[in-house]
């Protein structure tokens, strides 16, 4: 791979063509915020947190970094009062999903939850880290998202976890470390399942096996 | 209609069993049920060996998908923006009460569903009802009540 | 039928069929287009069937079942021609008078005519207001045509432009027909729809495709349906001279499974394209392939994002790709994709037969051609309308419309869907133009024209779109998911009196966040609704904020019904419709309503006869 030159925060650097703009500002020591995106895994961009200006005057635009991909004289600003901005309104939304957000972040934009938001702590932010993991890794497929919308949610399907729990990950449940929040291993379970057995059915929803369909669906709310 | 395997295979040999065809199979197969049992999804999920995680997650995702039988009769109620404008909120409100469900519900007894609907078009008869495919212009709550009693 | 195997070919058989055409017989169009089937069309159609075969006129007179003529307010509507004398709100006891005075002795029935608020007469369909000021380039031909009968189509020179492209045109020729035309696409976004193509075409790769978008989702427009519940072939034939001009051999069709109607005519099209040789190997012998798929959307408003629809054309969730990469240069299978919608497509066919230079007579400098707008709402004429882009708002709305119903006061008008905004009565000198719609923060969008009057909340529209959008966003990204749940939250509480002081700057804090951060167009435009409304009716919504008032009585939790004692004359219809026992009163008494037990369900506003006027809703400190 050829080397192309960027301007971060009006610095010049060097990095690799085909990198991401994150990339290459992580690779230069530059800061950006993410919470969906993990080097293993595809980019995702559904946190949005990772927002950079990019372009010059009246071309300037808004582009996920973790999605965006560097060319040659690219120049990128990360921290401009418009993005913080923007990432404080993020953090502000998320915080009423999710109340123990690093405190970092929030100290560092300024966010703060707001009394005239509706709450809907279920810890879990749709990043969809573990089921990207599970799935781009280790093929197993265990977690999966339902529904669209304001009503999407993490489930697990035990009958997959039956199947493949036990031999994609042979010496804990690795999904555990990739989740941003610790809802996992808060609410869900401390130990692999055995050969053969189930996940238990878990927090906030989950499809179960022994749930007859009517009653799963009403727990997720189509019914 | 009960369940039958062998037509759900039928259906899924029409499209070659290819997984490119969920979406399609499955809209076969609800057309045909009118609904979607897990029986089925399993067994869909099983012949195009895809992940169950992939079925629930396109069910759920689209909105024309039931996973629970609907009732004998269809109830909808449009809510697209013309008919909104004119009133379909009261109208829908006057409906679930008639009917005593919710819209996207089914009666227990499996006697109604009542659904919503975005624009079918009839825009100049808005706020509009289809009741089993009869049209009605923003009826009242004694008009529906009389629909409610005829129906078996 | 027998394959067409050659240019020739085509144009001998569509002179065979004119030639069994006499233009001078008499024939019957009745619109047959979901609109006017709800008003009962297919009974009006199969007694004039059944009587036109027992008194033996069958033969002497052509009956044609066609799509949606436009003007769905008057349904059921026929067409007489030659004369085109127009029949509207037609019932099945009218055929007799239709067929011994009119169909037997060329006389008028005058009771079906038209009649225009003045109270004149009028016979011929292109006197009608509502005909008269449009241009119905791409619309016009539906009552011409049997959308089951591939015959009409080529005798109103069908598939003609398909047979100059690929006979006798280079696809390069054929594109800079089409980016010479300036068409730009109908689905929304206004994106040149010739510089598409060719981006597509000189993408690297050798499988492409072409996808007719028809997963119309704007809840408030059905100008894609009707064209392809009426003229199918119109939109296969531009699909076919993009497919050659982009260099596709396969293309398909993503429509909702909500539109069974016209699911069903595009089916029976394809088959008759592919017994005629117009689908499939060596189309007419020129060494072109093409073959159509039609992929029915199990229906999800987002699935009209150009990448999410290529996904769900996989077999997966229809959400929107993240990449920063067009589809068309990565679509389906990551191969180059060409998107136009049904409407882009329909016109692509009328350019080649008439040319570039013709098409951009029309319209203004950076639109050019005609668009169809469902022209809906509070509005006398509701229906389908197409016209010259640049006519003004105004005229759409008064001349073709005719104006507001019941005399009421305009208010707005909604163009562009859940992506677009309101547009205030002293904009309405406004030209119907992609750019111009723009500056006002709305759009043209797929062609939803609602309008309003002084009965209409504008923030319950506002709420309204959210709510739809709320169900409709693919909940992948932070600021679509979340801005909308939080936005809708505070319209919701606004709405019912529990708005406070900063509540509105909330609003625009979270939408311009939601506009610039969200991952796809869904969430990009999501917040163009509150925004415009916010901008343009800043007013009523502080009076929901500061006066727990909805001046115009919608909101249910601002107002309450009462009877006006000087107005009632105690007639009994509003009590004995009451489905709660509200209301009490002895006859020829003022009436009263115990608003304890009153649900506001509006029955008995509805039912109070007119002349009395009585049931009124208040809010705020309004008072009788």
């Amino acid at each position: 791979m050829s080397q192309i030159s960027v301007t971060i925060n009006g610095e010049h650097i060097q990095a690799e063509e085909g990198m991401t703009i994150l990339e290459a500002a992580r690779g230069a020591g530059i800061f950006i915020p993410t919470l969906c995106h993990h080097e293993q895994l595809e980019s995702y961009g559904s946190c949005r947190l990772c927002v950079v200006e990019i372009g010059t005057g009246e071309r300037k635009k808004v582009v996920a970094s973790c999605l965006y991909h560097i060319s040659e004289g690219l120049v990128v600003e990360t921290e401009t009062e418009k993005i913080n901005g923007f990432r404080r309104t993020i953090l502000n939304l998320l915080m009423h999903r999710w109340d123990n957000i690093p405190a970092i972040l929030l100290e560092k934009y300024g966010a703060k939850s707001n009394e005239r938001f509706i709450d809907n702590m279920t810890y879990c932010i749709l990043c969809g880290l573990c089921v990207r993991f599970c799935h781009e890794v280790k093929g197993a497929n265990v977690l999966g998202f339902i529904g669209r919308g304001t009503i999407r949610q993490v489930v697990i399907f035990p009958n997959q976890s039956a199947k493949y729990c036990a031999s994609s990950c042979p010496d804990e449940m690795e999904c555990l470390h990739y989740c941003p929040t610790g809802v996992i291993s808060s609410q869900y379970y401390g130990s692999r399942p055995a050969d053969g057995q189930a996940l238990p059915h878990a927090a906030p929803v989950c499809i179960n096996e022994d749930l007859n369909i009517l009653e799963v669906l009403e727990r997720v709310g189509h019914v | 209609m009960s369940y039958s395997l062998a037509k759900v295979d039928q259906i899924i040999d029409g499209y070659g069993a290819d997984k490119e065809a969920l979406i399609q199979i499955l809209l076969d197969i609800q057309h045909e049920f009118r609904w979607l049992s897990r029986e089925t999804l399993m067994h869909t999920a099983d012949r195009l060996g895809l992940p169950m995680n992939q079925l629930y997650n396109v069910t759920t995702f689209y909105k024309h998908f039931s996973l629970v039988p609907q009732g004998r009769h269809a109830v909808s109620v449009c809510v697209g923006t013309a008919c909104h404008v004119r009133g379909a909120t009261r109208l829908l409100d006057r409906v679930a009460q008639g009917l005593k469900l919710s819209p996207d519900e089914t009666s227990a007894d499996e006697k109604f569903s009542l659904k919503t609907v975005s624009c079918l078009g009839c825009c100049a008869l808005g706020p509009v009802m289809v009741f089993d495919g009869k049209y009605m212009s923003n009826p009242t709550s004694n008009e529906i009540a009389e629909i409610v009693e005829e129906c078996e | 039928m027998t394959k067409l195997t050659s240019v020739s070919a085509l144009e001998a058989l569509r002179e065979d069929i004119l030639s069994r055409r006499d233009p001078k017989k008499t024939k019957v169009s009745v619109c047959s287009g979901t609109g006017c089937r709800a008003y009962d069309s297919e009974k009006v159609i199969d007694s004039l069937k059944a009587k036109l075969l027992d008194q033996g006129l069958n033969d002497k007179i052509d009956l044609v079942t066609t799509g949606c003529h436009g003007f769905c307010e008057l349904g059921p509507v026929m067409v007489v021609y030659p004369e085109g004398i127009s029949y509207f709100k037609i019932k099945p006891d009218d055929i007799d008078d239709i067929i011994n005075e009119t169909l037997s002795q060329g006389k008028v029935v005058d009771r079906l005519l038209y009649v225009d608020p003045e109270g004149n007469v009028i016979t011929k369909e292109h006197d009608i207001p509502f005909y008269k000021h449009q241009n119905r380039v791409v619309f016009g031909s539906n009552q011409s045509i049997d959308p089951e009968n591939i015959d009409d189509y080529l005798a109103l020179d069908g598939y003609k432009a398909l047979a100059t492209c690929i006979g006798s045109l280079s696809p390069e020729e054929v594109l800079e027909i089409v980016k010479k035309a300036k068409l730009r696409g109908r689905g929304g976004g206004g994106f040149p729809a010739g510089q598409k193509w060719e981006a597509t075409r000189n993408a690297p790769g050798d499988v492409k495709y072409v996808i007719v978008n028809a997963d119309e989702g704007d809840p408030g427009a059905y100008m894609d349906r009707s064209i392809l519940e009426g003229n199918p072939h119109s939109v296969l034939e531009g699909l076919l001279i993009g497919a050659y001009a982009i260099g596709c051999q396969k293309g398909f069709i993503y429509i909702r499974q909500e539109y069974p109607l016209a699911v069903e005519h595009l089916d029976r099209a394809i088959s008759q394209m592919r017994e005629l040789g117009l689908l499939g190997e060596n189309i007419l012998g020129t060494g072109f392939n093409f073959d159509i798929i039609v992929h029915r959307g199990a229906g999800a408003f987002v699935s009209g994002e150009s990448s999410a629809l290529m996904s769900s054309i996989e077999g997966k969730v229809g959400e929107p790709r993240p990449k920063y990469i067009r589809t068309s240069i990565s679509g389906i299978h990551g191969c180059p994709s060409d998107l136009n919608n049904v409407e882009t497509w329909a016109n692509v066919p009328i350019i080649i037969n008439k040319g570039a230079d013709w098409f951009t007579s029309i319209g203004t400098e950076g639109s050019k051609g005609t668009k169809i707008f469902s022209l809906v709402g509070k509005v006398n004429n509701t229906g389908l309308v197409e016209v010259p882009m640049g006519m003004k708002l105004h005229d759409i709305i008064f001349k073709i419309g005719g104006g507001i119903r019941d005399g009421k006061k305009f208010k707005a008008v909604q163009t562009g869907g859940p992506s677009g905004g309101v547009i205030p009565e002293d904009m309405l000198d406004l030209p119907v133009d992609f750019d111009a719609l723009d500056k006002v923060g709305s759009m043209m969008g797929s062609g939803g024209m609602i309008v309003m009057d002084e009965d209409t909340c504008m923030v319950d529209v506002a709420k309204y779109f959210l709510e739809f959008l709320a169900d409709e966003s693919c909940g992948k990204c932070v600021p679509c998911r979340e801005g909308i749940t939080q936005m809708l939250h505070i319209l919701r509480m606004i709405c019912a009196g529990e708005g406070k002081p900063g509540d509105l700057e909330l609003l625009e804090e979270i939408a311009a966040m939601t506009k610039e951060c969200s991952l796809c167009a869904l969430g990009q435009s999501a917040p163009n609704p509150v925004l415009s409304s916010l901008k343009y009716f800043h007013a009523e919504y502080e009076a929901h904020v500061n006066e727990q008032c909805c001046p115009a009585h919608v909101c249910k939790d601002l107002i309450t019904y009462h009877i006006d004692p000087a107005k009632c004359k105690g007639c009994g219809k509003c009590l004995r419709n009451c489905a709660v026992g509200a209301i009490s009163g002895s006859k020829k008494e003022p009436h009263v309503i115990d608003l304890e037990k009153c649900t506001k369900c509006d029955t008995c506003f509805l039912v109070c006869p007119p002349k009395f006027s009585a049931v009124t809703k208040l809010s705020g400190k309004e008072e009788l």
